[in-house]
């Protein structure tokens, strides 16, 4: 081996040797938690340029923090979207609704009524927030822990739990791993598990939307873990290159996994400021503050309806727990982060926001959690007469082989022949018929 | 054209003798004229035509948004077809040569081909690939390759490749007009001209061929059919695209009454078509230009041996290119051409 003996020769000086530089994350199992360098500006300092401003205008948002919910529980600044109570109250309870399911989901992994899960606790009022400020036709692409939207969009609770058990009542028959959903008519695309794949997809379907005449537009979403992918880069070139109709979300929850931000490039810069590269637009979101991404959601799907082409916004939150059922987060980060983190809880925040308008109550928020908590249960209840993972309430054999192709080929339709008279051999039990 | 597939419709169109490139253009433009949904795009496909011409002047005729330019992406252009699919468009993506699809990979195979199944239907990606690929062009190691069982390993992809320039309209409509996502590889060999497999021979026009007799107007070819060549008794060759040709040029001098099938569609493959010549000869030959292990000659190979086993007189023979890169200088020497097929065929006549 050569000893490194500082360089010598026609490169010449006295450099001292070349040295990787690995990110390492702030804090790790046991470490106190110390948040005071992040900087947090108070909430509504931050300007709202025209949605019809050059895009360039918005890239010192990308490196600021778009906040409405300030510490008194107040909504001030140019971004207060100015929601009435009722919706205010409707954005909570789809918030609390989605919470409790997750947690009810989490129990039912745990009780092995499924394989596996993946909460959003923490994240809640990004996935509704932005539910809220799309319309109803608006195609989503999302990752993996946005049912927030899907949940907002008033998409049926039995049917989030078939998949979620993969049992005989699962419209997506069994085939795709728990939360894995896929809801054409609520404007839910399949989401795939390969990570980033639906960025440059959803800038496709945007695309196909302005060909068309269309007046929908498209809404992808990314971790900030993923937005490392080529995909990533491909959809902000071809949104950026045909002016595309989408917002495209970065949640940038601290973690993908185990690994921090920092390799995703965080160390660096903002997540937003990738717009600032592509010359698109660009905002940067306090993320547990429902009513800031309400307000930017807007902002960026007016801009894109009315033709003025793609938004990239990022949303700063912080993932509050394990990454799903597989994860265990005290193996690598400090418990005392989600204590610490300096923006708070989604839920918590915009409940004391009511309050402080005096349209809501600590009486009603329990009545409220209450209701929710029973839907779930109730829904829980239903999807459980369909059958659990793993209890032979399945879909017949013959349909794992359906939908590979619009028809069986014949290769196909030759396994599925084995797989039945496997089933027969290996279970004679079902008798014949019921499950072909 | 071949017997018994005829046009799906205008049996009696008039004929022109057309170039495998004219064919695919003007099976472009009948579907952008049909389908107001059909979206083509890709690299130089454009303003420019395509560095192949095989788009040029559809953007003239049908607009910048039907037809256009995309950055080097092929991520972002599969990508994106997949979303326009979702959206109900019906994408005809360009990739400019076979060689550069790899960054659009993960875009064919865990999404264009999976969509329809963790969807349970609800979403398709009725996307048609066109690439151009093969070498016998002096392209070198990036211009050259035919990644064709790759995308035949994938459920939910169809893989299709036409060798004639009749065939090259009828099953790129067929293409388009399917609701899976089709891989449309075309032979560029042979884009201007058959080829018999001597280089050093004069280039022959598509005009003195027969099949170059394009029918006006649309018709389809349906996937998943092999075309029968040419009828014998002596063996059963199974070819695609360019190597056609060359086994039909090296069996004619040869004298040997081989039967020559075409496959066409490798993913649906027609194998009542394969098993019937192979039962009729009792000996088959498997020739294509990619790379030998895991080509897809060892799975015509198993298939053959699994379904003809007690018709076969004499191994199974492969001929392929050779487990390497595709080299510039020797190109061909790198290529399946008459010696390594002749010898071939002599041990197949020879065994029995």
């Amino acid at each position: 081996m050569v000893k490194a003996t500082g360089r010598a020769g026609k490169h010449g000086g006295n450099l001292p040797p070349l040295h990787l530089h690995v990110p390492e994350p702030p804090y790790r199992p046991g470490d106190a938690v110390d948040y005071s360098h992040l900087v947090i500006p108070p909430a509504g300092a931050q300007p709202r340029p025209d949605e019809s401003c050059a895009a360039s205008e918005t890239h010192p948002l990308c490196l600021d923090l778009i906040r409405v919910l300030d510490e008194d529980h107040c909504a001030v600044g140019p971004w207060d979207p100015r929601l009435d109570p009722e919706t205010l109250r409707r954005l909570l309870r789809m918030m609390a609704l989605t919470r409790a399911f997750d947690e009810r989901m989490f129990r039912g992994q745990r009780q092995g009524k499924t394989s596996f899960y993946m909460k959003c606790t923490g994240e809640e009022a990004i996935s509704v927030a932005a539910a809220f400020a799309h319309a109803d036709g608006d195609m989503v692409f999302p990752s993996y822990r946005q049912q927030g939207i899907l949940i907002a969009r008033n998409y049926p609770l039995v049917d989030m739990i078939n998949q979620i058990y993969s049992n005989r009542a699962d419209r997506l028959k069994g085939r795709q791993l728990p939360i894995m959903y896929s809801a054409r008519d609520y404007g839910f695309f399949t989401i795939s598990g390969n990570l980033a794949t639906q960025y440059p997809q959803a800038v496709g379907w945007a695309m196909a939307s302005a060909i068309k005449g269309d007046i929908r537009i498209a809404s992808g979403w990314v971790g900030e873990g993923s937005s490392s992918e080529g995909d990533f880069h491909a959809a902000l070139t071809f949104a950026a290159v045909y002016n595309a109709p989408v917002v495209l979300n970065v949640v940038n929850n601290q973690y993908a996994i185990s690994s921090h931000s920092g390799f995703a490039g965080a160390e660096r810069t903002t997540f937003a400021a990738r717009a600032i590269g592509y010359g698109i637009a660009g905002l940067r979101v306090d993320g547990n503050d429902a009513l800031a991404v309400f307000a930017a959601t807007q902002w960026a799907a007016n801009r894109a309806r009315s033709g003025l082409g793609p938004t990239l916004i990022e949303h700063f939150t912080f993932r509050a727990e394990a990454h799903s059922t597989s994860d265990d987060p005290s193996a690598y980060r400090s418990s005392h982060e989600r204590e610490e983190w300096p923006l708070g809880d989604p839920v918590a925040r915009l409940e004391r926001h009511l309050i402080a308008l005096g349209e809501w109550s600590a009486e009603q928020h329990e009545a409220m959690d209450q209701e929710v908590d029973a839907e779930v249960r109730s829904a829980t209840k239903e999807a459980e007469k369909n059958g659990i993972l793993g209890q032979g309430l399945h879909h017949p054999f013959h349909t794992m082989f359906e939908d590979v192709y619009e028809e069986l080929p014949w290769h196909l339709e030759e396994q599925a022949e084995q797989a039945i008279r496997e089933r027969r051999i290996r279970w004679p039990q079902w008798g014949e018929g019921r499950d072909e | 054209m071949s017997a018994e597939e005829g046009p799906v419709s205008l049996n009696d169109a008039p004929t022109r003798s057309l170039t495998m490139i004219e064919a695919i253009n003007e099976a472009l433009g009948i579907m952008l004229e049909r389908d107001n949904d059909v979206v083509i795009f890709g690299e130089d496909v454009g303003y420019f035509g395509g560095v192949f011409r095989a788009t040029a002047g559809l953007q003239a005729k049908f607009g910048k948004t039907r037809v256009f330019d995309t950055p080097i992406n092929e991520c972002g252009i599969i990508g994106v077809a997949v979303g326009m699919g979702a959206y109900g468009l019906r994408p005809v993506p360009e990739i400019q040569f076979a060689d550069y699809i790899y960054p659009g990979f993960d875009q064919l195979v865990s999404e264009a081909a999976r969509l329809r199944y963790r969807s349970a239907g609800e979403f398709i990606a009725p996307i048609t690939v066109r690439a151009p690929f093969g070498g016998g062009i002096f392209g070198g190691q990036t211009h050259s390759q035919s990644p064709e069982a790759i995308f035949t390993h994938v459920a939910g992809l169809k893989t299709v490749i036409p060798s004639t320039p009749h065939d090259a309209k009828g099953l790129l409509i067929a293409a388009i007009e399917d609701n899976d996502p089709v891989i449309f590889l075309e032979p560029k060999r042979i884009y201007n001209g058959p080829f018999d497999g001597y280089y050093d021979r004069p280039a022959r026009p598509w005009s003195a061929h027969p099949d170059s007799a394009v029918p006006e107007g649309y018709y389809a070819i349906p996937l998943g059919k092999a075309r029968i060549v040419r009828e014998g008794e002596a063996l059963t060759v199974l070819a695609y695209g360019t190597m056609v040709h060359v086994a039909e040029a090296v069996l004619a001098e040869k004298g040997v009454d081989a039967e020559i099938i075409d496959l066409r569609t490798l993913v649906p493959l027609d194998i009542e078509t394969v098993e019937k010549s192979v039962q009729k000869t009792g000996k088959c030959l498997i020739i294509h230009e990619a790379t030998r292990t895991s080509g897809f000659g060892g799975e015509l190979s198993a298939l053959v041996q699994e379904r003809c086993f007690y018709h076969l007189e004499a191994p199974i023979e492969r001929v392929t290119g050779f487990d390497t890169p595709y080299p510039h200088s020797l190109e061909w020497a790198y290529f399946p051409g008459p010696v390594r097929i002749g010898e071939a065929v002599d041990r197949l006549l020879a065994a029995g």
